[in-house]
């Protein structure tokens, strides 16, 4: 609890409170985008960290992610975009209320849902991220080794929609993070002393989300504007509120232990939240039309999901969406040792964090009820300018990691693979975080090897770790019993709900 | 009222989605019935911004054409996303031999004119044709 309070006096300081209200207007400002997310804005940004306290820059960061979630909402309604793929649904039913004339009232329980939901699972945080810390703290390197698979596997089959697509991308994701001399030898330098410390993950991750998106977005530059749905200031009626609440905390439920387990991500839990709402509502006859019940509840799920995902960020230094995944990639730019240990070493960062949410939340609330016009006015920004602006800052960004032109080129190479993967429809998400976990997993692997002395058999050594092994196995069993019935999958609705797809992952 | 120097047998208008768009648009429609003259409303867009107010939806384009056509105007609508609006606007009075533009004209800080131009500006000075500027009112 003293460290609850200290983590508030951290967050409440006027300089981070500035921080904070940056990030959720930066947030905000690029979920409302469609195709710049909050990954994309934390890969931009992280050259930022190299003059900025931990403190600010993680509570910045954190406020991005929240305020990405707000802001994405918005477009679904407005604009029938998903900006990314957790709002799917919410595009589904939201943008049907709109079309009814019912704008304001989604806008508004997508914003209040998400700030009950965030902040209850703010609160479940506090509580929970210490906890599995305390126990995974105890944990071996077989253990820890076992977890990694099952996140990268998790991430890499259980949420794409092609398993193929993903195992392509997880792999190519392993093979940037093996380049370098970090094992004593060289492996897939080329002879270039220049990659002998390896490809900086700052600029993978610049390359692909800013370049990759930028020059999607210059071969698809000139189309047919969408059609925008006016809108005043949200509000709601008090038979709206009723039917919100009940959706709003169920949602909550679904979402914060899908975002909690290291096979975590936001559109499961909204899915599922929808199809229970569209069961207990007792306007069914309304899903499918506007039913602010398919709002609420997917919104919530969302969010609660987004905050879920920092237990295992934090406690585990196991990123489950990209942007996690990037914010794991400033923690370690600060030289700090993340994993269990982080709550122990940092408290006071990590509380400030944790406290921090709360105060983004807050503040998300209270912007973005009565803001929403003026964030859908961002829109009409002409994307040449807006693209120009990226392209620079991930220019600058790339180049101030270590003052190589060498890392400009790297940018373009995996820039150009970046575009080529959105193309070919395969997911940035495995790749990332194959990325940043490869090396961690093959450190895990040699530190138990060499306690073992080389014996293999350490690896199913550990409980946990053979849980862990069953988890993945009846995953596997699960995959091959589905593919078994289903020769031939069905479409996934994300897919065939919008043709022009602007999902971009968090 | 004088009768203008010329009685035009085709009129280009050119539109945007808004008060001023809607003056050209009432205006060129006025003369057309008056001189008998084929209407072409041009309402174009860049299509660079995702979100673009002033290129009309299909919908409120349709409503438009049938609305105009029901007055007993020949009218022809030109709906497209072009690389510049000002030549779109030009370039669909020459192909359809207009001899008259009609646009809407606001007012424009220096700054504005600066960062953004002027399409009625550009429309102006490049058409081959006489240009009216109207206001709303």
């Amino acid at each position: 609890m003293d460290l609850l309070l200290d983590g508030f006096q951290t967050a409440l300081t006027p300089e981070n409170l500035l921080f904070a209200a940056l990030g959720v207007l930066l947030g905000t400002a690029v979920g409302v985008l469609p195709g710049i997310g909050p990954a994309m804005t934390l890969a931009l940004l992280l050259p930022v960290t190299y003059s900025v306290g931990a403190d600010s820059a993680i509570i910045m960061f954190a406020g991005i992610y929240y305020g990405g979630m707000y802001g994405g909402s918005t477009t679904s309604i407005l604009l029938n975009t998903p900006g990314e793929s957790s709002s799917v649904i919410t595009a589904i039913e939201g943008n049907k209320m709109a079309k009814a004339g019912r704008a304001a009232q989604a806008l508004a329980t997508a914003a209040i849902g998400s700030f009950v939901a965030g902040s209850i699972a703010t609160a479940l945080l506090w509580i929970v991220t210490p906890q599995v810390a305390d126990i995974v703290v105890t944990l071996g390197s077989p253990s820890y080794f076992a977890l990694m698979v099952l996140a990268l596997f998790a991430v890499t089959a259980v949420l794409g929609a092609s398993k193929l697509r993903g195992f392509i991308a997880l792999f190519l994701g392993l093979a940037i993070g093996l380049v370098g001399t970090s094992t004593g030898q060289a492996r897939l330098t080329f002879g270039q002393p220049l990659l002998a410390d390896g490809i900086d993950i700052v600029v993978v991750a610049v390359a692909l989300f800013a370049i990759g998106e930028a020059l999607w977005v210059a071969a698809h530059l000139r189309r047919k504007p969408l059609e925008i749905i006016p809108v005043g200031e949200p509000w709601m009626s008090r038979d709206d509120w009723g039917r919100s609440w009940r959706p709003w905390l169920r949602g909550t439920a679904y979402g914060f232990p899908f975002g909690a387990l290291p096979a975590g991500g936001a559109e499961l839990p909204t899915f599922l939240s929808y199809a229970t709402e569209k069961r207990l509502s007792k306007h069914p006859e309304e899903f499918g039309k506007g039913a602010i019940e398919g709002v609420a509840g997917p919104e919530a799920a969302n969010n609660a999901s987004a905050a879920g995902t920092l237990v295992p960020l934090l406690a585990l230094g196991l990123p489950t969406t990209a942007t996690a995944a990037i914010m794991l990639v400033a923690l370690q730019g600060y030289g700090f040792q993340t994993g269990p240990t982080l709550m122990d070493d940092h408290p006071d960062l990590v509380w400030g964090l944790l406290a921090s949410l709360f105060v983004a939340n807050a503040l998300l609330l209270v912007l973005n009820l009565p803001m929403a016009p003026l964030w859908a006015k961002l829109l009409r920004i002409p994307r040449p300018y807006l693209y120009a602006g990226i392209l620079f800052f991930a220019s600058l960004g790339a180049y101030s990691v270590n003052f190589q032109a060498f890392d400009l080129a790297l940018l373009l190479v995996i820039g150009v693979l970046g575009f080529f993967m959105r193309r070919f429809g395969i997911p940035v998400l495995p790749l990332i975080i194959g990325v940043i976990l490869g090396p961690k997993l093959e450190e895990q692997l040699t530190t138990a090897l060499q306690i073992s002395q080389g014996d293999v058999s350490t690896l199913w050594s550990e409980p946990v770790a053979v849980v862990v092994y069953v988890v993945i196995a009846l995953l596997l069993l699960a995959m091959a019993v589905t593919g078994l019935r289903r020769p031939a999958p069905a479409e996934p609705a994300a897919a065939a709900t919008n043709d022009e797809k602007e999902l971009v992952e968090r | 009222m004088n009768r203008p120097a010329i009685t035009p047998t085709c009129i280009v208008a050119a539109y945007s989605a808004d008060r001023y768009g809607e003056a050209a648009v009432e205006h060129a429609a006025g003369l057309a019935r008056r001189d008998r003259a084929r209407l072409v409303v041009v309402n174009a867009t860049l299509g660079s911004s995702l979100v673009d107010t002033r290129f009309a939806p299909d919908a409120d384009i349709a409503a438009l054409r049938d609305r105009l056509a029901a007055d007993g105007l020949e009218v022809v609508v030109r709906h497209d996303v072009v690389s510049d609006v000002a030549d779109a606007v030009v370039a669909a009075a020459a192909e359809e031999n207009a001899e008259l533009i009609v646009v809407g004209i606001r007012h424009r800080t220096p700054v504005g004119k600066l960062l953004l131009g002027s399409v009625a500006q550009r429309i102006i000075l490049e058409a081959r044709c006489p240009v009216l500027a109207v206001k709303p009112d």
